[in-house]
């Protein structure tokens, strides 16, 4: 393990890359946390817990399919709650690893490189537990096929394409799906070296298997990186596109607090602010534990910092013009609906997401948060659960008072409810920590790029 | 096809650099048919062994050409034709709502398209390629830089090729078995 963080003197930058490595000790570095036969113990405590909540996971939704959706507080009006909540969260999160993978890689941002592989990791492990909250809210998944995709069924009903609903089951689809191809053939040549550097037999069979016989050739080369470019310029209109889309399901509805059309960009600005937040989340503990701290760096850190910081800012903004518009608009719903969040039953709840989303997060002014780990991880924890918070707000106090007064309704969370959120959690660690186990969570062949040797001299 | 008992003849480097010049110089003796290869990605390389141009980038646009037309399509048949369902009075090929899907189907259909392109025009999957019977060949997926001119190659002889690849002092030259 390397020792305690150094900061360059005032006015250097950290590196993106330790001194001294070479191609040889970088390979060996990152394929080490691979193929060591010892696997550290930390690992299987994190590994063991993260089952248990996984084992949450699995008997609360299993009670769920059996009693039905009453077990959770969705009730009219509220009829959203916990699942929506829960489904933006986790799929905001996972916009920072297709940003950081496919926007920084275009505008050739090479400190990317360190953090993208296992932000694509993260996009992918959040989607996954993202798509389970839709599916499950259905009450009867296995009956959900038809009423989501487009398939010639026995009863002749096709799906409504007029609704955002259904614009978002090809929107989170299709993200899944590109951010998976993205991943692995990111993955490719890295487990070409996995299998020339593995001693055992059959794990050299293992990772060559989904090598798929890679060599290196010039001319897969050449293709392979035309693949990834066009990858990553098929990916930064699509992660644009997926949370505008989910920002859609609310904005196309008349309910007072959802009916405008700034949703969009808003939803943008909060999914990345909340993506980096997780990619902290991952990459503090991850460079502590396993002394990643050469290849994850200060600057990865601070870099990260102030993306969250300008994206804060955005969110800020449009916490702002919320309440402007509501203001602006001079209709009652819309004004009763800024004096429900001001000082309606819910208001704790708005006053805790900006103390989370605004105020706190101003510290990342500070050079001195931006360059202490342990700062950065409590400013991520903070922001993420106010991220969190902002979607109950924006879901649950628009539902609960809209237009009549008779109509009105609360809103209380169940055990089940709670006991699932967090159970994905535990999905999500669980999946994390056996990639990292597994799989390269560093791009090796990437990394190779970074160094001054690997440029051809004239 | 061929009864030559090798495939080629490899070179091994220790640097990007100089396996760029060795690559030039066989392609400017002409050599046609040889390979580099490398841990990561050297565009010069590619460039020297004259691979300029692939189509990647068409068959990506093909792929994206195909989702776009089979998402509307599919969009279009289905709410005008099918199953019309009169939405508050909305026209039946009510186009501009069918956009978003239509934009993720043709994403969708470029993102595979470029994978599967690659993968094929690549021949991966491929379980046995002769490079690998060399020992040393597993540094070129860790710090090794190796050029290969292959036996098919009309201008190869064994002796003649060896001693011009000798010219660049590599650090090992091996023939490749069959």
């Amino acid at each position: 393990m390397q020792g305690p963080d150094q900061l360059p003197p005032k006015g250097i930058r950290p590196p993106i890359i330790g001194p001294g490595q070479t191609f040889g000790t970088l390979t060996d570095r990152i394929t080490g946390i691979v193929l060591t036969k010892h696997t550290p113990i930390f690992w299987f405590a994190i590994v063991g817990f993260a089952l248990m909540l996984f084992g949450m996971l699995n008997t609360a939704v299993g009670y769920l399919l059996m009693k039905g959706t009453g077990i959770w507080g969705i009730n009219i009006p509220v009829g959203w709650g916990f699942a929506i909540v829960n489904f933006v969260w986790w799929i905001g999160i996972g916009h920072a690893g297709t940003l950081i993978s496919a926007i920084l890689l275009l505008f050739k941002q090479s400190w990317r490189t360190s953090i993208n592989r296992f932000a694509e990791a993260m996009t992918i492990f959040a989607v996954m537990q993202a798509g389970l909250f839709p599916l499950i809210h259905t009450g009867r998944p296995w009956l959900a096929v038809y009423w989501l995709f487009p398939y010639p069924n026995s009863m002749g009903v096709w799906p409504q394409f007029r609704s955002p609903l259904i614009w978002d089951v090809f929107a989170v689809s299709t993200y899944f799906t590109v951010s998976f191809l993205f991943w692995g053939i990111g993955l490719i040549p890295d487990f070409a070296t996995l299998r020339d550097s593995a001693k055992s037999l059959m794990v050299r069979r293992i990772y060559g298997l989904f090598a798929m016989g890679w060599r290196g050739s010039a001319r897969h080369w050449h293709r392979y990186e035309t693949t990834y470019m066009l990858l990553a310029g098929l990916a930064t209109p699509l992660v644009l596109s997926v949370h505008s889309v989910v920002s859609l399901d609310f904005a196309v509805s008349v309910v007072p607090g959802w009916h405008t059309t700034f949703f969009p960009p808003y939803f943008v600005a909060g999914a990345i602010y909340s993506g980096f937040a997780m990619v902290l989340l991952l990459a503090i503990p991850f460079r502590y534990l396993y002394g990643m701290q050469d290849f994850i760096t200060l600057r990865h850190l601070q870099n990260a910092a102030k993306v969250m910081l300008a994206t804060g800012m955005i969110v800020a903004y449009a916490y702002a013009l919320e309440m402007f518009l509501g203001w602006y608009s001079h209709d009652k719903y819309e004004l009763a609906m800024v004096h429900n969040r001001l000082h309606g039953p819910y208001a704790p709840y708005y006053f805790m997401l900006i103390l989370c989303n605004i105020i706190i997060p101003q510290s990342l002014w500070l050079n001195k948060v931006r360059s202490t780990p342990w700062m950065l991880f409590l400013v991520a924890v903070v922001v993420n659960a106010g991220m969190w918070l902002e979607r109950f707000v924006i879901v649950v106090m628009s539902l609960q008072r809209d237009f009549l007064p008779s109509s009105w309704g609360m809103y209380w969370f169940t055990k089940w409810d709670v006991m699932i959120l967090v159970g994905t959690m535990g999905f999500f660690t669980l999946l994390f920590f056996l990639f990292i186990r597994f799989m390269p969570a560093i791009s090796i062949t990437e990394m190779r790029t970074l160094l001054p040797q690997a440029k051809v001299k004239e | 096809m061929s009864t030559t008992p090798i495939y080629g003849l490899m070179a091994e480097f220790d640097g990007p650099t100089e396996l760029v010049h060795a690559a030039k110089a066989a392609y400017d003796a002409g050599y046609r048919k040889m390979d580099t290869y490398t841990p990561y990605p050297v565009e010069e390389a590619a460039e020297a062994i004259g691979v300029h141009h692939n189509r990647v980038a068409l068959i990506t646009l093909i792929g994206a050409m195909l989702g776009m037309i089979g998402g509307y399509m599919l969009q279009f048949w289905v709410s005008a034709v099918d199953y019309p369902v009169n939405v508050g009075g909305k026209p039946f090929h009510s186009w501009p709502a069918f956009i978003p899907v239509t934009f993720e189907c043709a994403v969708l259909g470029a993102s595979i398209a470029s994978v599967l392109g690659m993968l094929i025009m690549n021949g991966l999957p491929q379980p046995y390629h002769p490079v690998f019977n060399l020992p040393r060949f597993a540094g070129a997926s860790r710090d090794k830089f190796f050029l290969c001119i292959e036996a098919q190659d009309p201008k190869f002889r064994l002796s003649e090729t060896r001693k011009f690849l000798e010219g660049f002092h590599p650090d090992d030259i091996s023939e490749v078995p069959n």
